[in-house]
């Protein structure tokens, strides 16, 4: 750590691959946790194609039903541990030390081991497809006995599930560590930018919910290898105990991947609204208050189990109160950009789509929060859409918002406009031509994680996965257009946009290799 | 001067925050018991593994109220063949003790050793069935191709709620953990 203090002094970028091995650099490795999390996000994108391509069709085509239950277990860990998760730890990266002033994060050396754990997680993760038995097939919650039953693949998938965890938590710590102890003379916590204090209360989640994920799985371990049984009905276990503890992670695991969303659109809005955010204080207590509630209503994913009375009715009202504080958020951004004078680049119509679809998906889940309705619906294509519009049009439609938002800050020159509108354009309708069909199959019945499917579903199924075609592609869209912007363009000047707020926007485009380090004073 | 002192308290925060780790890891582990305590207290989940006393305050028979229970059984793992009860459904009073039989058969030319496990249905009907005599308490042997009647003495209590009127009685047979077993 002696020599990062010495390195400020100096501006040499290292060269070659040992710089980006050895890197304890911020903006590296945002940059390397950015595209770690683009290829992972391409990888679980082709595996979702998988299964759209065998649910073209009712019968069985492409593959058979065992590695299309893998394909669906390991698309959802791909997505939630390999894309979202690391995605968003790299946006922490790259901006949070520039938007309070910081020279770099706290603890770089350990920034440096939080990266390079994942890669060999995803290895593991992939490889597990590819041993006797095959990868995990038991859905990403992993339920016993499923998960007790299976190959080798699960023990690869605990260990994997392992290494994230470790990777995210060392992570949150030195997220945590940054925000707290790093900020610039004068940059007071409710001073901060939205995206901080949302990265704040996320890394918080993330330290409270991983450990007792991994605490579960290896448990799950221990039952399969070592003879204990904390889930095995034989030995005086209880499969129902696992879904508790899953979900005890599970929910907060949620809020992780949709919080730091809300911060970026926070900071996107105003921008393109020519407008400051309405309702900063109370935006940052809602997400206080959304990260509270989510330790105390796990069990609404688990309604069928059969809970007493008592239980549904608490979880369910639990489940509803988070409905208040999404609402606050939702709201103070249409209040943002009521009247202002809004121009639509292609961030902000990432940053509209977000909010408008990510309601879709809080509207269903509000639904399903009813315990009587959720025994139709649990376990059917409804929750399958469900989460898609909050995870993808919420997390990953937000995400592209920052990129768009923070691309020509990043890379120094602006993006190609035309290709960036293509892109948001084909994502956002084959999204909706993908998922808003499967309401319709869930409510008809149609239960998620199978192969084959009764007749009457053929017609939603065909159109959900053309839709999927036309979205999938339409990533690669994105590709180029971050490579053309790497490579060339129009130079970006440091505002980049208009008046926008914040002290990234202090900094050249692209930013020197160390910012600030000498502290900015803020006012 | 100034960067040393960020630096130690940066290692201090995250020293603190790594002891947060570990607990939570460790509250991950504690949920177990604790689980298993809640279930014990509201009989969430059918699990009615306890021995009730019998002479403990006998209850008193409420002849007015019938209420239906069902026996069932299935065996997994183990080479026995289980044999529910001959009434299938049997119609009590609420305070009024039964037994019924069980029978095993061992299907196998060697010793086996089982345990079942049992469960109510509904759940909130747990706490209410009271079972004095149970084979569910201890591990059964059964020594080659041996048929054994096993009984099981109930009560229900009069306690149970009025809108339970059938409790399911569900035994799953395992064979029994740690089998360390020698012929005799």
């Amino acid at each position: 750590m002696t020599s990062t203090v010495a390195d400020h002094h100096h501006d040499e970028v290292p060269k070659g691959i040992s710089r980006w091995l050895f890197t304890t650099n911020h903006k590296d490795i945002g940059t390397l946790y950015l595209w770690f999390a683009f290829i992972m996000f391409l990888v679980g994108g082709a595996m979702s194609l998988i299964i759209r391509t065998e649910l073209f069709q009712p019968g069985l085509q492409v593959v058979d039903p065992h590695f299309f239950n893998q394909m669906t277990t390991v698309h959802a860990l791909v997505m939630v541990f390999g894309a979202v998760m690391p995605g968003f730890v790299g946006f922490a990266n790259w901006m949070i030390p520039m938007m309070i002033g910081a020279p770099d994060m706290a603890l770089p050396r350990l920034n440096n081991w939080s990266f390079w754990l994942l890669p060999p997680a995803a290895l593991l993760l992939i490889i597990s497809l590819f041993v006797p038995g095959g990868g995990p097939a038991a859905g990403w919650t992993l339920y016993p006995p499923l998960s007790s039953q299976g190959g080798m693949g699960v023990d690869f998938t605990i260990f994997t599930v392992h290494l994230l965890g470790m990777s995210s938590i060392l992570g949150s710590i030195n997220i945590i560590a940054t925000i707290l102890n790093m900020r610039a003379p004068g940059m007071t916590l409710m001073k901060m930018p939205l995206f901080v204090w949302t990265w704040l209360i996320t890394a918080f989640l993330l330290l409270a919910a991983i450990p007792v994920f991994a605490g579960a799985v290896t448990m799950l371990l221990t039952d399969r290898h070592f003879g204990t049984a904390f889930f095995d009905p034989a030995g005086g276990g209880d499969p129902v105990l696992f879904q508790h503890i899953f979900w005890f992670f599970g929910h907060p695991e949620v809020y992780i991947l949709i919080l730091p969303a809300f911060g970026i659109i926070s900071q996107v809005i105003p921008t393109f609204s020519r407008k400051p955010l309405f309702g900063y204080t109370s935006m940052v207590f809602a997400s206080v208050a959304i990260a509270f509630l989510s330790f105390i209503v796990w069990a609404h994913h688990m309604y069928t189990v059969g809970m007493p009375l008592s239980g549904e009715l608490f979880f369910m009202y639990a489940t509803m109160l988070i409905a208040i504080p999404t609402g606050v958020k939702i709201f103070n951004w249409l209040a943002t950009m009521w009247r202002g004078s809004m121009t639509f680049e292609t961030p902000m119509l990432y940053a509209i789509a977000c909010v408008a679809l990510f309601t879709v998906g809080g509207l269903t889940g509000l639904t399903m929060s009813i315990t009587p309705a959720d025994f139709q619906y649990h376990d059917t294509y409804y929750i399958v859409a469900h989460f898609h519009y909050t995870i993808f049009a919420g997390s990953v439609l937000g995400m592209l918002a920052g990129v768009y938002y923070w691309l020509p800050k990043w890379t120094g020159h602006m993006y190609d406009e035309t290709l960036g509108k293509w892109h948001f354009w084909l994502t956002v309708i084959g999204f909706n031509i993908t998922f808003f069909p499967q309401h319709f199959l869930g409510l008809a019945g149609m239960p998620r994680r199978i192969p084959d499917y009764a007749l009457q579903f053929a017609d939603f199924n065909q159109v959900s996965t053309i839709g999927a075609f036309i979205m999938g592609f339409a990533q690669l869209i994105l590709l180029v257009v971050v490579v053309k912007a790497i490579r060339g363009g129009k130079e970006a000047s440091s505002e980049v946009w208009e008046n926008p707020e914040g002290l990234e926007w202090t900094v050249p485009s692209p930013p020197p290799y160390h910012t600030f380090a000498t502290p900015p004073q803020v006012r | 001067m100034k960067q040393s002192s960020r630096q130690t308290r940066n290692r201090r925060l995250a020293g603190w925050l790594s002891l947060w780790v570990i607990g939570m890891f460790g509250f991950g582990y504690a949920l177990v018991p604790l689980y298993n305590i809640f279930c014990e207290i509201t009989g969430l989940n059918g699990k009615s593994a306890t021995l009730s006393e019998a002479s403990a305050a006998p209850l008193e028979v409420d002849k007015s109220r019938v209420v239906t229970v069902e026996f069932a059984v299935n065996v997994s793992g183990i080479p026995w063949q289980v044999d529910r009860p001959e009434t299938v459904r049997l119609r009590v009073h609420p305070g009024e003790p039964v037994t019924v039989r069980y029978s095993a058969h061992s299907l196998t030319d060697s010793l086996t050793a089982g345990q079942a496990i049992p469960s109510i249905s509904p759940a909130r009907a747990a706490r209410h069935f009271r079972k004095t005599e149970c084979f569910c308490f201890t591990r059964q042997e059964l020594q080659a191709r041996e048929s054994r009647m096993m009984p099981v003495t109930f009560v229900v209590d009069p306690a149970l709620p009025d809108e339970v009127k059938t409790i399911t009685l569900s035994y799953a047979v395992y064979p029994a953990p740690d089998v360390k077993l020698t012929s005799s």
